[in-house]
């Protein structure tokens, strides 16, 4: 069984073509961070246009690299929410009239649920029960994943997500957008200890975060010792510090609270060098097992809704051509295998 | 030749199918959900005929200007269709469809561009075939191109919205206004079909929206 998957929920247009025997074929991106950092942000429109320029040529492309023909596919799952609409609706377009010219099924992937099995495209990839970590410019979860559609929220961001407070943060730094690497590539040459940030709800009992109050510490901080370059790198490291340690408390807590020993770590904050390192290291005194998919697979790709959809074929649609977008989409709203 | 026509660029959802001596149309007020009905009444329409996607010689979408959406869904359809066919793919102007269906000979084609904008654009037949006298273009009402001469049939949203103000701009030079006309899939069928005649249909990945509206946010440099 051969699955196109389609993902264009944001400012990445990604193609992939999984396998269920074979696994992960082949791969395709396009990126349109460069073209969205001249304006600070994501330009909605300018998103949705740059997917219906990228999607057929990634198509093509993927379906080279795997060395196969377009009348091999069997099905074509694609990203149907949560995202920017319009930009969902490229994808969605082309997805359900290729599957339709190819007279094959589709499936509508939700677009967390790709990041939350991405691991599972590893080569040793957890069992079920496991505790997952989402942080992302959009999400900041953790979910006990019992099995593919049965996923229940144990806690998130009450405000900002991970991505986004690096984001932003970076922005009051001066290191344009998106800012978030830069910041934790200045936070490394940052001296530890310096400047010491909140540690926002460590304390609060549950799994929920918080992270827009860190903003505006770190804006009383840059006022008060900017702009020579030490400083900044410091108030960088103070920051990043933070989130990290936060984040490891609040995940470890999650698997310390259910008794699973697994914890999975997904999204694109999932890349941040100094949490893996952390995370790891206090997993490891606590005898639990952390996974990280791929760095490429951490942001947005079509890799993880191919896989998805895969785990998915009897949801296939055969018969329904219709085709709609959810840019507002819960994930326990999702049936379960 | 048979060719496929789709336009989603208003809130109707027009599909088209010409056949050698007859066409097949399908007409609905979609609002929103044009997604939802493409397909299955492209289905429905290609089982009316007794065909299959691939007796086709290609496939026409209204490529713009119009809903910045609604152009990408008629896009998108056409791409992957085009793409999972093999067929060509021919992108015609919502402006020149409107001329197509005017029923005259000089068309000035304007349609609504929202934010007190119209797209306008102006045709003229000359040896059975339109010639473009004006380019799409996005303007003010009242500073759309002076046309020559009369007998223009004034066509389009933008006359329904900005009657007042551009009948006044082409004073004496307009022979009929059809502001309800709409760029119909059949019209876009007909521009289509020379074209796939004489071979010029373009490969799936060239169909591509041709908005005119391009400034729809500024650069960080360019904000005060």
């Amino acid at each position: 069984m051969l699955t196109l998957g389609i993902e264009t929920s944001c400012d990445e247009t990604g193609i992939a073509l999984y396998h269920g025997e074979r696994g992960l074929l082949a791969h395709a991106l396009h990126s349109q961070v460069a073209m969205h950092a001249e304006y600070g942000g994501v330009v909605p429109e300018l998103a949705s246009r740059d997917h219906i320029r990228r999607i057929v040529p990634l198509i093509r492309e993927t379906v080279k690299m795997a060395a196969c023909e377009l009348s091999d596919v069997d099905a074509i799952a694609y990203t149907q929410g949560p995202g920017l609409a319009g930009a969902l609706l490229v994808g969605a377009s082309v997805a359900a009239a290729l599957a339709y010219a190819l007279n094959i099924p589709t499936l509508g992937v939700h677009h967390l649920e790709g990041h939350l099995l991405s691991p599972l495209l590893e080569e040793n990839p957890p069992a079920f029960t496991f505790i997952a970590l989402l942080v992302s410019g959009g999400h900041t979860q953790l979910m006990e994943v019992g099995g593919v559609g049965r996923y229940a929220l144990l806690g998130e961001t009450l405000d900002d997500a991970a991505g986004e407070a690096f984001d932003k943060t970076a922005k009051l730094l001066g290191l344009g957008y998106p800012g978030g690497p830069a910041l934790s590539k200045l936070a490394e040459q940052g001296t530890p200890g310096r400047f010491k940030l909140p540690r926002p709800m460590i304390n609060s009992g549950d799994l929920n975060f918080s992270f827009s109050g860190l903003k505006t510490a770190v804006l009383t901080l840059a006022r008060k010792h900017a702009p020579d370059e030490a400083s900044r790198a410091d108030i960088a490291r103070a920051f990043q510090e933070a989130i990290v340690e936060v984040l490891t408390v609040k995940a470890l807590a999650a698997v310390q609270q259910t008794g699973h020993r697994r914890l999975v770590v997904a999204g694109g904050v999932g890349a941040n060098r100094q949490l893996r390192a952390q995370l790891s290291g206090a997993a490891q005194r606590q005898g639990i097992d952390v996974y990280y998919p791929k760095l490429e697979f951490c942001t947005d790709n079509g890799a993880m809704i191919a896989f998805a959809g895969a785990q998915r074929l009897r949801h296939l649609n055969t018969q329904d051509r219709r085709f709609n977008v959810r840019a507002r989409w819960e994930l326990n709203q999702l049936e379960a295998v | 030749m048979n060719i496929l026509a789709l336009d989603t660029s208003t809130e109707y959802c027009f599909l088209a199918l010409r056949l050698d001596g007859k066409t097949l149309v399908r007409d609905v007020l979609a609002g929103q959900r044009h997604s939802e009905l493409l397909l299955p009444l492209l289905d429905d329409m290609l089982a009316e005929a007794g065909m299959r996607l691939t007796d086709l010689g290609g496939i026409a979408f209204g490529n713009g200007p119009g809903s910045f959406t609604g152009l990408r869904i008629a896009c998108g359809v056409a791409q992957g269709l085009a793409l999972g066919a093999g067929l060509p793919v021919a992108g015609v102007s919502t402006l020149l469809a409107l001329a197509e269906g005017c029923g005259g000979e000089r068309a000035v084609a304007c349609l609504d561009a929202r934010m007190g904008e119209v797209y306008h654009a102006a045709y003229e037949k000359r040896g059975g075939e339109w010639q473009t006298v004006s380019e799409p273009g996005l303007y003010a009402p009242g500073s759309v191109p002076s046309l020559d001469g009369g007998g223009w049939v004034a066509c389009g949203s933008g006359f329904a919205q900005h009657g007042e103000e551009l009948l006044e701009r082409y004073a004496g030079q307009v022979a009929r206004v059809d502001a309800d006309l709409l760029p119909r899939a059949e019209f876009i069928a007909r521009l289509a079909a020379p074209v796939f005649a004489a071979g010029r249909g373009a490969d799936a990945a060239e169909a591509l929206p041709l908005y005119i509206r391009d400034k729809v946010a500024l650069k960080t440099s360019e904000r005060i």
